[in-house]
């Protein structure tokens, strides 16, 4: 057993047929099968017919390879497969919704937004809504850096990653 | 081009799929696809209870090998085929099931009759299908029965609006249908794993084969018997493989697990390699995870790779069809085996055995083991018994000896109680020529005893014996065993009178007093040409044994 016990976080890419009900069945399977859901996100890919899944799960290795038997089992799952971190670009983007009543709080949360390459993309009298692309921990850390003004509201989209290079994700 | 509609359209695809019967009850949001029934060869079979449909098709299927089918309404209608669908996916039984829906229009806003049937039936099929328009009708049903009869087979479900059953669609669309390429298992056995298997198996000092449902499924009998014999060592069979091989075989040690027999548990936790052909290693098969086999490599074969290392981790891992792989095992077995000389272990399997088949011949009375051991003497080896759930067929399990492959149909990973009587009746459908015999317990028969109606009615005779001990007789065995004999909620009286209740259906009843009333009886009855029912009174205090006791390991068998 040994390495096969080790709880991580794995990242799981599903190629699905992109058509109504197909989250739900996916989803549907995590929650029968008892996997747990850390992030989820879903787009459209380059064929118009299919969608891309992008799951990050926690558990141990005997578990995400459950988790891709099973998702492979589902009719409309076209491809599935556990990326590699060293070898995968994984992006999130946030919107943080920041307090910001006066001139230097203001101030202060643009330049901090410029050192994570954020964009100011909404203003009230007091609030500033940031936008923050980058991989999960970057995320993390400009809403750590915010915190001390008041972080009123966060959005996510949950982790979307691409395996580098020309190898085909999953 | 000739115009039909979507319910005409279906009953067309039924008919090129070479389907036959259907099971099932109408209603509103169905009735068109009946009335398209109405003018086809296929035999539609009105079942009293929509479970009983699922049921019947479950029984047709595992008897048959063939896909079963059943139909029911929308709402209630559908959500009655739930258990019946849940028990095929379990048992890994080709079923499609057809339902009707509301009108397109007024899903979702809770119309009458209607229910999330596709929702409700995600986790229980291998997948559902809506049919949104009349011209995909001929496609989806294509990809409904080779979805169900493919790889390791299981329910599908087809829910079908009603505008959708009445909508024109044009029949050159439904004829020639599109050319698709289905999406295809790996049947093909990997070579490296199989010589690896091939190379463990030869070494082996007390190999040890464990038969699952899915060597009946592949029709791979005759491959693994081959296998066995080459290496002479014993088969144990879980519960959905009993019929793999036939139990009068010197080899053939019976049934693995809580319920197993004492050759199977021992022998089992003795091997040094262990071949599992189409299991899942289930909980009831392996009691304590940890403790199944502690010395034993495992080759585990199964068709679905999600199933190898969900529950027990194989040495060597081989994802195929069971036929192919036990073949190729065997190719590479012949050609190098050095033929070992077993006599004594040949003598421990078959001591072991005996110790079972005497507690059979040895008692008088209406003991269920002693039961189980003349029904098998009187029935002729084509025979199928069905059971339901519970003592009745933990007794038959262990007891009654079967010799061929879909002969004995049980639901083994959901145990619905009130299974056996409606899949008895679709067993005899599929297969006229033959008895077939339900072991019944009192409280498993009056689950599902409505459909007498239907086996009298549409001239099924079917043979029901009733073990009746006027109780729950497993639950009341578990609260005699782990709790302190609290019995609670678990005594159902001598009611009904199943006599009576038989003769109210119009089908015959018996009440036997002793073995040879029963066997005479019994004997009439499966020649009989409407269905029997025997009440077969048994003690409330008889124990199924041997048994391992819930989440112990196999070693602490309880016998005697």
């Amino acid at each position: 057993m040994g390495v096969k016990n080790i709880t991580k976080e794995y990242l799981v890419s599903a190629v699905v047929e992109h058509r109504p009900g197909v989250l739900f069945r996916v989803s549907n399977l995590f929650r029968r099968r008892g996997f747990n859901i850390k992030s989820i996100s879903v787009g459209p890919t380059e064929k118009r017919e299919l969608a891309r899944i992008t799951i990050t799960v926690s558990g141990d290795e005997k578990l995400v390879e459950q988790v891709v038997k099973q998702l492979r089992k589902l009719v409309e799952v076209v491809k599935v497969g556990v990326l590699d971190p060293k070898n995968t670009v994984t992006r999130e983007l946030a919107l943080v919704k920041v307090t910001a009543p006066d001139y230097k709080a203001k101030t202060d949360i643009i330049n901090y937004a410029e050192i994570f390459k954020g964009r100011v993309v909404d203003v009230s009298h007091k609030t500033l809504t940031v936008e923050v692309t980058g991989d999960s921990d970057k995320i993390d850390a400009f809403i750590n850096v915010v915190k001390p003004y008041g972080v009123k509201e966060i959005a996510r989209t949950g982790i979307t990653a691409l395996l580098r290079g020309e190898s085909q994700t999953a | 081009m000739v115009v039909m509609s979507g319910a005409e359209a279906l009953v067309k695809a039924l008919e090129k799929q070479g389907v036959k019967v259907i099971f099932g009850i109408p209603g509103g949001a169905i009735l068109d696809i009946f009335d398209a029934l109405a003018g086809s060869s296929i035999r539609t079979i009105l079942t009293r209870h929509e479970q009983c449909a699922a049921h019947a098709a479950d029984g047709y299927a595992r008897a048959s090998g063939q896909v079963g089918v059943c139909m029911a309404t929308s709402g209630p209608g559908a959500t009655n085929l739930v258990t019946g669908i849940a028990t095929a996916y379990m048992d890994s039984s080709p079923v499609v099931a057809f339902t009707g829906q509301v009108p397109r229009r007024l899903i979702g806003r809770d119309a009458f009759q209607e229910a999330d049937i596709i929702g409700i039936t995600c986790p229980i099929t291998k997948h559902n299908f809506m049919v949104e328009r009349a011209s995909d009708m001929l496609l989806i049903v294509e990809k409904a029965f080779h979805i169900a009869s493919s790889g390791r087979p299981g329910p599908v479900l087809v829910d079908i609006p009603k505008d959708v059953q009445i909508e024109s669609t044009d029949v050159m669309n439904v004829e020639g249908g599109p050319k698709t390429t289905f999406h295809q298992p790996n049947y093909s056995p990997h070579p490296l794993q199989v010589k690896r298997a091939a190379q463990l198996l030869a070494s082996a000092e007390k190999p040890m084969i464990i038969a699952g449902g899915g060597v009946i499924a592949s029709n791979a009998s005759q491959e693994l018997l081959a296998v066995a014999e080459l290496l002479m060592a014993p088969v144990a069979t879980t519960l959905m493989g009993k019929g793999a091989i036939p139990e009068n075989h010197p080899l053939a040690t019976g049934l693995l697990g809580m319920h197993g027999t004492v050759a199977s548990n021992k022998l089992v936790q003795e091997a040094d390699v262990v071949l599992a052909v189409g299991t899942r290693f289930s909980d009831r098969t392996t009691g304590k995870m940890d403790e199944f086999c502690p010395d034993a490599k495992i080759i585990h074969i199964d068709i679905d790779a999600a199933e190898i290392g969900k529950n027990i981790e194989a040495d060597v891992p081989i994802v195929a069809d069971a036929k192919k792989a036990l073949q190729e095992i065997y190719k590479l077995l012949s050609t190098g085996i050095v033929k070992k000389e077993r006599t004594a272990f040949l003598a421990k399997i078959k001591e072991l055995k005996e110790q079972l088949e005497w507690k059979a011949s040895c008692e008088s009375g209406l003991k269920p083991p002693r039961l189980m051991a003349e029904i098998r003497q009187i029935l002729p080896e084509d025979a199928i018994v069905t059971t339901e759930v519970g003592q009745n067929q933990m007794w038959a399990a262990i007891y009654l000896k079967v010799y061929k492959p879909r002969t004995f149909i049980s639901s083994g990973g959901l145990g619905t109680m009130g299974f056996g009587f409606p899949a008895a009746l679709g067993a005899k459908v599929a297969q006229p020529e033959v008895p077939v015999v339900d072991i019944a317990g009192d409280g498993s028969f009056i689950m599902t005893e409505q459909d007498l109606a239907t086996s009298v009615k549409e001239n099924i005779p079917v043979t029901v014996v009733v073990l009746n001990n006027s109780v729950l007789g497993m639950v009341a065995q578990w609260q005699r065993l782990f709790y302190n004999r609290r019995y609670f909620a678990v005594n159902l009286g001598r009611v009904p009178d199943f006599v009576k209740l038989a003769e109210a259906y119009g089908a015959q009843g018996f009440r036997v007093q002793n073995l040879k009333e029963f066997c005479s009886v019994f004997k009439k009855a499966i020649k009989s040409d409407v269905t029997t029912v025997i009440d077969v009174p048994i003690s409330p205090e008889e124990n199924v044994l041997p048994m391992v006791p819930p989440g112990k390991g196999l070693k602490w068998m309880i016998w005697g």
